[in-house]
């Protein structure tokens, strides 16, 4: 008999799970989205993607190496970054954009916190809004899709949410008539490099909701509160606000409320704090989309909603077996 | 009452680890009689018993020879035949030495000459069986070894309803009820109805998991009739927690802090009622249990019957030995069973299974941080929270895991089973409720 046995407490046995597979099982549900921006955005998407892979892996490992952690570049969270960064960018990116936003997530969104598990705010989306303030010119660059191998040229174009916005504010009235809803969602529409695809980005979240890897409690709430509530004020004035399906097929909704939002790290972790998180970003996306300063509010919403999570948790605590009084209990 | 027309409930959680209950159709076989035991004084829940034996006396099966140590202990008799050779502190489960009673038997396998049976069992007054059931040593036998007499014994104002005989058997691997049911069913029954006139009660359920229908079948045949109802329940775990299986058969929700009489309700093992039965028909203590001794690192798994004291050793040479590659030997099931490193350990009251489990069947995976998914919450049927009662123990802000209910937490392991970060979350719980009740003890004075 051997005589080295080991002694840890139960349980003894564990399920499949693990955080790599977690985290590339969310990697696995992006790639329908990824292999979609890169047929409309052609090589530049591709290059962006490996731009993004490239320089996440590096701070990833540099930051935890000064840090003195250990590197854990392996485990798959650091590819979801990476291509959740590359999504949020237009196809027209420079490569120091792509950087300077690694740097941002990777270090100032993930690492100084403690890495992994640790942060408060989506580091994606932190690096998404720093570039927007900082580079709004780079950061709305947006062309045309053009498929791959048609052999056309890509021209600048507004995406959906940006021409409504301004036509409103020119005319002050909407046109959304040349929009296409079937463009919308099968991806063919100007945006952000994963954001335009509602298709592939369904077809991915409903590979997490299968996995268990998300609930339905935010993604269902997010987007049914903007649907709701765009909705009213399309009643109240078509005229001046376009109606709640556009709203729902446009920006960047399907791919923060699906992938973003419900990022277990910042969002809440009590299914109660889900349904309130999903309102709370729907309520401030169509806030800032029909009366702020942006035509697209998804990456605010989702951060605002980031920083409440510890409140929302706080009071969402569910309650313990047995919490009921005795008399009631011996019914 | 037909089981049919009994409802059942849902309790919230739980997981489905593979059942993997290898030994469910080996019929159980009794373990020759070893040359030697070591019978613990800390069998059960409670003050260990008193030893009234001292080495050089002649013992036979079923000779006292420790008694109760308080209201809450219970007494323990020899499993064999021989001489008392000491007390000596001796390996104990629970991880250092503990007194035990060390006999070397004298192969013969004598029975006490005071083992009669009673062939009116069901005539005796209730405080005569319950004097009987005391005095015979009967534990909880599905584990957690309270003296089955205090269970028996609620105050004045809690009044009963129904007795539970619990044949859930959730755990992985382990068959012992199982087949215990198989064998005997009649004993189970009358073993039940037995407990149920000690508490004055009619209605009595046996329940069993869906994954054991032919012990549903026989435990059926073998209810003649009254208010006793065989009920198959779900196959989740944990089935078998007491609270949990009260909600699933009652849905009644024992208070946080209390007990099941608290919801007129007194929960029993099939096992412990099997023992009850023998204690009063057969005039039998308990010396002997079912276990399962199984997994994959067992050579030849069984199911045995074992004298109460026999070293763990000598059971796993009974069945094959060990396979090359065994890293973990536990006591009990997977889910909420003891690791083992000194196989001299000797079998109890409450030894259910003997489990050896190979490196592929263990959790190796390095902790890593919370990713706060939920799934701990999710699969918690104690509706706790352990990702924050853990992370405040990781801290030592032993105050804040009190704040988060860890004092509710039953150890089943559902969250721990389910964490992808592979954190210890029962380890911490226990850690925070030792660290708590220390604390509280200090306080007291």
């Amino acid at each position: 008999m051997k005589e080295t046995y080991i002694l840890t407490t139960s349980p003894h046995i564990h399920n499949a799970e693990s955080i790599p597979r977690v985290m590339y099982s969310v990697v696995i549900a992006l790639i329908p989205a990824v292999l979609v921006s890169i047929y409309y955005f052609g090589v530049s998407a591709l290059i962006i993607y490996l731009i993004s892979i490239a320089s996440c892996l590096v701070f990833e490992a540099a930051a935890q190496k000064v840090m003195g952690r250990p590197i854990t570049i392996g485990d798959g969270s650091i590819m979801i970054t990476a291509i959740l960064l590359a999504m949020n960018i237009p196809s027209t990116s420079p490569w120091w954009l792509v950087v300077v936003g690694a740097l941002v997530a990777v270090v100032l969104g993930k690492q100084i916190y403690g890495g992994l598990g640790h942060n408060p705010f989506n580091p994606v989306l932190v690096a998404r809004i720093l570039l927007l303030i900082s580079f709004p010119v780079q950061m709305t660059a947006w062309v045309e899709p053009v498929p791959l191998f048609s052999g056309v040229d890509s021209v600048s174009m507004a995406t959906p949410l940006g021409d409504m916005k301004t036509t409103l504010m020119l005319k002050g009235l909407i046109d959304t008539s040349h929009f296409s809803y079937m463009d919308t969602f099968i991806g063919f529409v100007g945006g952000s490099l994963g954001e335009t695809s509602v298709l592939a980005l369904l077809v991915g979240g409903i590979f997490l909701l299968a996995r268990r890897v998300i609930t339905w409690h935010v993604p269902a709430t997010y987007i049914g509160t903007v649907f709701a509530l765009t909705g009213v004020f399309w009643l109240i004035d078509p005229t001046k606000y376009a109606n709640p399906v556009f709203h729902i097929l446009s920006g960047g909704l399907m791919l923060g409320a699906l992938f973003m939002a419900t990022d277990m790290v910042t969002s809440p972790v009590y299914p109660r704090g889900m349904l309130i998180f999903g309102i709370g970003c729907g309520i401030i996306t169509v806030l800032i989309r029909l009366f702020g300063g942006y035509p697209e509010g998804v990456a605010f919403s989702i951060l605002l909603m980031n920083a409440a999570t510890p409140l929302i948790d706080r009071y969402t605590t569910p309650k313990k077996f047995g919490s009921i009084v005795l008399d009631e209990a011996a019914k | 009452m037909a089981s049919d027309t009994i409802k059942t409930y849902r309790f919230r959680g739980g997981v489905h680890p593979p059942e993997e209950k290898l030994t469910k159709s080996i019929p159980v076989r009794t373990m020759p009689m070893p040359d030697k035991v070591f019978i613990p004084l800390s069998q059960h829940l409670g003050a260990p018993a008193k030893p009234i034996v001292s080495p050089g006396d002649r013992v036979t099966v079923g000779t006292k020879i420790a008694d109760a140590g308080g209201f809450v202990s219970a007494p323990v008799h020899s499993s064999i035949s021989g001489v008392v050779k000491g007390i000596v502190d001796y390996p104990h489960p629970a991880g250092r030495n503990l007194p035990a009673v060390e006999i070397e038997g004298d192969g013969t396998d004598q029975r006490d000459g005071a083992v009669k049976p009673r062939s009116n069992p069901m005539d005796l007054d209730p405080g005569q069986i319950k004097e009987i059931i005391r005095e015979a040593g009967l534990v909880g036998m599905g584990g957690a070894t309270f003296p089955t007499h205090v269970k028996l014994s609620p105050p004045e104002g809690k009044p009963i309803d129904t007795l539970i005989i619990n044949g859930a058997e959730c755990e992985p691997y382990l068959t012992a009820d199982h087949r215990l049911m198989l064998d005997a069913p009649d004993h189970i029954v009358t073993g039940a109805e037995l407990m149920g006139k000690i508490l004055g009660v009619r209605r009595i359920i046996i329940a069993v998991e869906k994954n054991k229908m032919d012990a549903v079948a026989a435990l059926k045949k073998a209810v003649l009739g009254g208010d006793t109802a065989v009920v198959a329940l779900a196959v989740k775990y944990p089935q078998g927690a007491e609270k949990q299986l009260i909600k699933a058969l009652l849905d009644r929700s024992v208070p946080s802090g209390g007990l099941p009489m608290d919801v007129k309700v007194v929960v029993q093992n099939v096992g412990t009622a099997n023992a009850v039965y023998e204690a009063v028909a057969e005039n039998r203590p308990l010396v002997s249990r079912y276990c399962s001794v199984t997994g994959p690192g067992i050579k030849n798994p069984a199911n045995l019957v074992l004298r109460i004291g026999t070293p763990v050793s000598k059971v796993i040479e009974y069945c094959g030995g060990l396979t090359q590659d065994v890293r973990k030997v536990i006591l009990g099931g997977p889910m909420m069973g003891i690791a083992v490193w000194d196989f001299s350990v000797p079998v109890m009251k409450g030894t259910s299974g003997i489990l050896a489990l190979t490196e592929e069947y263990l959790d190796e995976n390095r902790e890593g941080p919370c990713l706060r998914c939920g799934n701990c919450v999710r699969v918690c049927p104690m509706g706790l929270t352990p990702l924050m009662f853990a992370r405040h123990t990781q801290l030592g802000a032993f105050d804040r895991a009190e704040e988060f209910n860890v004092m509710d937490c039953i150890e089943c392991g559902c969250c721990a089973y389910e964490c992808p970060a592979h954190i210890p979350l029962v380890h911490l719980a226990k850690y925070a409720k030792a660290e708590i009740q220390a604390r509280r003890r200090k306080a007291q004075g």
